[in-house]
């Protein structure tokens, strides 16, 4: 009957469509005027730590509100982008931080797509489970492996000069770097989302055998959007050292994987108050981030 | 001395011997897990805390209440069971008809909650519990002394295992809880009270969980974070055993305890990880899980 109203009065549709963009559009144009502004009016260093687990979430949210998929073990690519920046910049003095963050990105990806060919072999609980336990296998190699100081975790990683020229140790600096690293991801998740391969991966969420039918390799669909998640939340684990300067366990821990699933749920079950979720969940993480860092400071 | 593969014979049989009182731990826990999984369909993420909540209730009953070990062997797993049954009828009930996935959330949300609430009051570094009595010294088995205790458990472990093999397997509610796998709508439509029987399914997992955790008192420090380690290694015996069958359940989890044994004799770096390697070659050649049948 939707299909017949659409058909009916194709205007309509055109127009809404345009109004939904236009919405779409202001809110970027509002995060970015938020972005921007901001450092000004909180600590930089607490505004750095909210976009690095807000590109965090938004990473996970992506193949758990788009792709369906409940993966318990997205610390993993934090941890493995966060120590492999880490031990790179803190062993190669001539290494600037984008190179840096580069190849902990890259690495995360190598990672998830190992993770992904094992994982979707299986489906819901146990593709929660495969993964839990695969990141666990990540935690022991991280405490066991000889470059990255075990329980005690790379400290002093140098921020550097970004490009080689832009010194980062102004935390400002930092921060519209950051910033940038966080749209750049955001981009990335909204292009994807939002492009064919965007709508594919939702059939395959809402009825994966009637995607079989219809001839799309949906296990091929679902490595990709695991890659592109790890791989973000790689970049965001990345970033983090950097900022931070370190690079521990904590971000490895399973713990973290169950904070990251809180973050974006309380992100998406906001949806149902007719809000669009990727903003929702950004603040729903940003909140959480706070709560974090009163508890802990 | 006599040699098994370059390994004195004392150390092989040694650490097999505490393989199998870990894999003993393992078999329980992923039983339980078995079991509410068939009829619930969930997974049990609070799993871990209520093996913890048991050790705990042991060590808290036996501080301010006076009771003995093996009074808190019988009372303690029915407490942390009734608990259990609490949280299936006013909580996982309300969740029931929806996805799956959010019995997960819920349960690793409890989980938080009480190993959060117990840090709280505890702190985390544990606290030890005395090993009864009865069960001190060892046995000299010739190729190594054996600690009583852990002797014990083994014995324990294995005959809970059995036990539930027997309830499951051999009797009428055990027929109604296999009924109830299968096809639990139908079971409904033949007269079964199934809302019952899925409470009791649930704190009889958590019981069992709860008994390890008071077989477990003794042996290491009670501490609020004691099970959430534990937890995943039991996943991944369960990914690997498939969730398919009891005995399968019991066989991988031993299996995996005396696997997990021998790495620490011939290669120790490996020895946390052995388990989910194997996971992985599961996975790869047999994705349903060795005893598993395909879903």
């Amino acid at each position: 009957m939707a299909d017949a109203q659409t058909l009916a009065r194709p205007s309509a549709v055109i127009e809404r469509q345009k109004r939904a963009t236009m919405r779409r559009n202001l809110f970027y144009i509002a995060l970015i005027v938020v972005g921007l502004v901001a450092p000004f009016v909180a600590y930089p260093v607490f505004l750095m730590k909210v976009l690095c687990f807000a590109l965090f979430a938004c990473a996970f949210n992506l193949l758990l509100g788009y792709a369906g998929l409940l993966s318990f073990g997205h610390a993993a690519f934090l941890a493995t982008g966060g120590y492999i920046t880490g031990y790179l910049l803190a062993s190669y003095p001539g290494l600037t931080p984008e190179l840096g963050i580069i190849a902990g990105t890259l690495v995360a990806i190598v990672l998830g797509a190992l993770f992904g060919i094992l994982a979707i072999r299986r489906q819901g609980i146990y593709f929660a489970m495969v993964t839990l336990a695969l990141a666990q296998l990540v935690y022991f190699v991280f405490v066991q492996a000889p470059f990255t100081g075990g329980e005690d975790g790379l400290h002093g990683v140098p921020r550097g000069e970004l490009l080689g020229f832009i010194s980062l140790r102004d935390n400002l600096a930092m921060y519209y770097f950051v910033f940038a690293v966080f749209l750049f991801g955001f981009a990335v998740i909204q292009r994807t989302v939002h492009s064919p391969y965007g709508q594919v991966l939702k059939a395959i969420r809402e009825n994966e055998p009637r995607a079989v039918s219809l001839g799309y390799n949906t296990d091929m669909y679902k490595l990709v959007a695991f890659v592109i998640s790890a791989a973000l939340a790689g970049l965001a684990g990345s970033t983090k050292t950097v900022v931070f300067q370190l690079a521990s366990l904590t971000d490895a821990h399973w713990h973290m994987s169950g904070e990251v699933i809180l973050m974006t749920l309380l992100g998406v079950s906001a949806r149902y108050w007719g809000l669009s979720w990727e903003p929702v969940s950004w603040s729903a993480c940003s909140m959480s981030c706070r709560n974090h860092h009163w508890a802990t400071g | 001395m006599m040699m098994i593969f370059g390994v004195p014979l004392a150390v092989f049989m040694g650490q097999l011997t505490l393989g199998l009182v870990n894999g003993a731990f393992y078999a329980l826990l992923s039983l339980g897990l078995a079991v509410i999984f068939g009829l619930l369909k969930i997974v049990n993420f609070a799993h871990g805390a209520q093996y913890m909540l048991g050790a705990f209730a042991t060590l808290l009953a036996f501080q301010y209440l006076g009771i003995n070990y093996w009074l808190a062997l019988l009372l303690v797993p029915l407490v942390v069971g009734a608990f259990g049954m609490l949280l299936e009828r006013y909580l996982l009930r309300r969740i029931s008809h929806l996805d799956h996935l959010y019995g997960l959330l819920l349960t690793f949300g409890l989980a938080l909650i009480f190993e959060g609430t117990l840090v709280n009051f505890f702190g985390v570094s544990g606290a030890r519990y005395a090993t009864p009595e009865v069960f001190q010294g060892g046995l000299n088995l010739g190729f190594m002394f054996l600690p009583t205790y852990r002797a014990w458990v083994l014995v324990a472990a294995l005959a809970m295992c059995l036990f539930t093999w027997f309830m499951i397997e051999r009797t009428r509610l055990g027929a109604y809880l296999r009924a109830g796998t299968e096809n639990s709508q139908l079971m409904q439509a033949f007269g079964v009270n199934v809302p019952l029987l899925i409470t009791l399914t649930y704190g009889f997992g958590v019981g069992l969980a709860a008994f390890a955790g008071v077989l477990a008192a003794p042996l290491y420090p009670v501490s609020p974070t004691m099970g959430s380690s534990l937890l995943i290694v039991v996943f991944a015996v369960v990914v690997i055993g498939g969730m398919g069958s009891i005995l399968g359940a019991i066989m991988t989890g031993l299996a995996m305890g005396i696997i997990e044994g021998l790495t620490k004799v011939y290669y120790p770096e490996a020895a946390n990880t052995v388990i989910f390697l194997v996971m992985i070659l599961v996975l790869m050649f047999r994705p349903a899980g060795l005893f598993g049948k395909e879903a």
